[in-house]
């Protein structure tokens, strides 16, 4: 499976990643042997397995609607970077 | 130019599909057990799961999918057995994991309609799918100190259920897509799913906007207007949004599918621009979050525990009650209000008199205390208390309104304020007799008048005997005795 070096471009545009272009074209081949080898998973009979989105069968896992206790402003901002007053500071976000 | 705009509006029709964020009435978020209360302190509703923590599971809150089918019941769409979560993926800083849990393929509520009352027509509007989904946070921008040269990010909001109710592209006018929203605004209240606070978020809209030439069969290209919070933004945001594509078109320009904001202070919409490349979502089912089956056994519960949806309840209130369609259409306005005014009928029977009461004091009592029904300080009993003294000739309507006001103001029982403030109406015919007698003799000119002729001088009898009694007496025996000494 072919991935060019113009769709790793748009991949690394979407998470937000800066690639030269000595790395989209090397992550473009890699990606591609990544795919193929996946790829192999074809060459096995699945003709009477249901298509599934998880691997477990299982269902259905709730919780109750019950309040459980935060963790409470100081613990839930620790490890922020920068904050101002009980807010995390992010670099402004232009509208 | 006036005559020159709405030419060129009858040359094109306007296309308009509807998306609405409903948050869901739930005491904790949808993958967590944070509560979900407005107006908390920034930051203090959060804990790993809803800010995004790694290796932090979610765990769905059942009472999210009870909403859900309920919703889906009301609004005629048929339920999906299988249900997934999928990741939808983008960055943006009020979002802490860099993806939103909501549903993409399988979403739980797909293929339902509203119907639509305009001008006495209705018209069925066509809901494509509802889908449940978390919230993102909140930002805060440059209104604080510390915060001029950044943006604040307040978490509480991130992983509260939401509902997304999305239509099909079938209303044709501003009008239209007010009259659905009110609808479903209705609809969502009513089933007690959300407390449909506007100003708070909890039901707000983007509306897709489109226009095409009559006749056409292909729709233009749209532009989708973010987050209106109003009946009336949506109305002029939609207004001005179809007026601008119908200038550009007619101008020779076109259209660009894009993301547009509406600035309530100018009332226009404007396009917010770098948010084109974002639409590459790449959803895939979030393997965190299992299958979500939903058997027979759940929609039949959940079919049992809906109560009875506004129309049905009004059809029964002209039919069952001989409600005009007028008044049964304001008192089922809103659930509580249908609630209250049929606890009073069960205790006095003349749904008329009950309704007229509920629709006149009542509401004119509410609208000057700014109280809403569910705080009315009269409860259905006590109203209902009130009109069988009327019925039963111990007061008359007009001493009534004075103990209602009474009632309203003390939460007093209306026995027991006519009997203290003696408003008893006065029934001994020989003791309204006397007055009669008093005041014909008093106004022995006014008789001989009345005698000749000037008939309508009656009124002004009744008049003087009821202020004479302070409003005591009983109307019909006075008229009575009146008509009969006037005879001479």
């Amino acid at each position: 499976m072919k991935i060019s070096a113009e769709n790793v471009g748009h991949v690394a545009i979407l998470a937000r990643l800066q690639l030269s272009e000595e790395e989209k074209t090397l992550f473009s081949r890699q990606m591609g042997e990544i795919l193929e080898y996946v790829e192999k998973l074809k060459q096995l009979d699945t003709e009477s397995v249901l298509p599934m989105s998880h691997a477990v069968p299982l269902q259905n896992a709730f919780r109750e609607d019950a309040i459980s206790a935060p963790i409470g402003v100081e613990k839930a901002l620790s490890n922020a970077p920068d904050r101002c007053g009980n807010f995390y500071r992010v670099p402004r976000v232009i509208e | 130019m006036a005559s020159q705009k709405s030419g060129a509006l009858m040359k094109f029709q306007p296309v308009i599909g509807l998306e609405v964020h409903v948050q869901l009435k739930t005491e904790t978020k949808i993958f967590c057990g944070c509560p979900t209360s407005f107006g908390a302190e920034p930051n203090s509703q959060t804990c790993p799961v809803c800010m995004g923590m790694p290796g932090a599971l979610p765990v769905l809150n059942k009472k999210v999918v009870e909403f859900a089918v309920k919703t889906g019941l009301a609004t005629n769409c048929s339920i999906s057995r299988h249900n997934l979560f999928a990741r939808k993926n983008y960055f943006y800083p009020d979002l802490p994991k860099g993806y939103q849990i909501s549903q993409f393929e399988e979403p739980i509520c797909r293929m339902g309609w509203l119907d639509v009352v305009m001008n006495g027509n209705w018209k069925r509007i066509g809901i494509t799918r509802i889908h449940m989904e978390e919230d993102a946070g909140k930002l805060v921008h440059g209104d604080l100190p510390g915060l001029e040269n950044g943006s604040g990010v307040d978490l509480n909001r991130a992983c509260t259920p939401l509902l997304e109710i999305v239509s099909e592209p079938d209303l044709r006018s501003a009008d239209e897509a007010v009259a659905y929203l009110k609808k479903l605004h209705q609809i969502v209240t009513w089933i007690g799913i959300s407390d449909g606070n506007m100003e708070e978020g909890s039901f707000r809209c983007d509306a897709n906007v489109s226009v095409m030439p009559f006749g056409s069969e292909v729709f233009g290209t749209r532009a989708e207007i973010k987050n209106i919070n109003s009946f009336k933004f949506v109305k002029q945001a939609i207004e001005y949004e179809i007026q601008r594509q119908i200038d550009l078109i007619e101008d020779g320009g076109q259209v660009f599918q894009e993301t547009r904001l509406f600035d309530p202070n100018s009332g226009k919409t404007r396009s917010m621009r770098g948010k084109e490349d974002a639409h590459d979502y790449r959803y895939f089912p979030d393997p965190d979050l299992l299958p979500l089956f939903i058997d027979e056994n759940w929609i039949s519960e959940a079919v049992c525990s809906m109560p009875e949806l506004p129309w049905k309840r009004k059809e029964r209130f002209i039919d069952e009650m001989g409600l005009p369609e007028y008044d049964a259409e304001i008192l089922t306005s809103s659930r509580s209000l249908a609630d209250y005014f049929e606890e009073s009928t069960a205790c006095h029977n003349d749904c008329k008199m009950v309704s007229n009461w509920v629709m006149g004091e009542i509401t004119r009592a509410l609208n000057d205390t700014g109280l809403a029904i569910e705080n009315c300080p009269v409860p259905p009993l006590q109203l209902a208390g009130l009109l069988k003294l009327i019925d039963s000739g111990v007061i008359s309507l007009k001493i009534a309104k004075t103990v209602f006001d009474e009632m309203w103001a003390s939460g007093k029982e209306p026995s027991v304020i006519v009997e203290e403030k003696g408003l008893l109406q006065l029934s001994d015919s020989s003791a309204i007799e006397a007055i009669v007698d008093e005041i014909l003799e008093k106004e022995a000119g006014q008789v001989e008048e009345y005698r000749n002729g000037k008939e309508k001088l009656f009124g002004f009898f009744v008049g003087q005997v009821m202020k004479a009694s302070r409003g005591k007496a009983n109307p019909s025996m006075v008229n009575d005795l009146l008509a009969r000494k006037l005879k001479g």
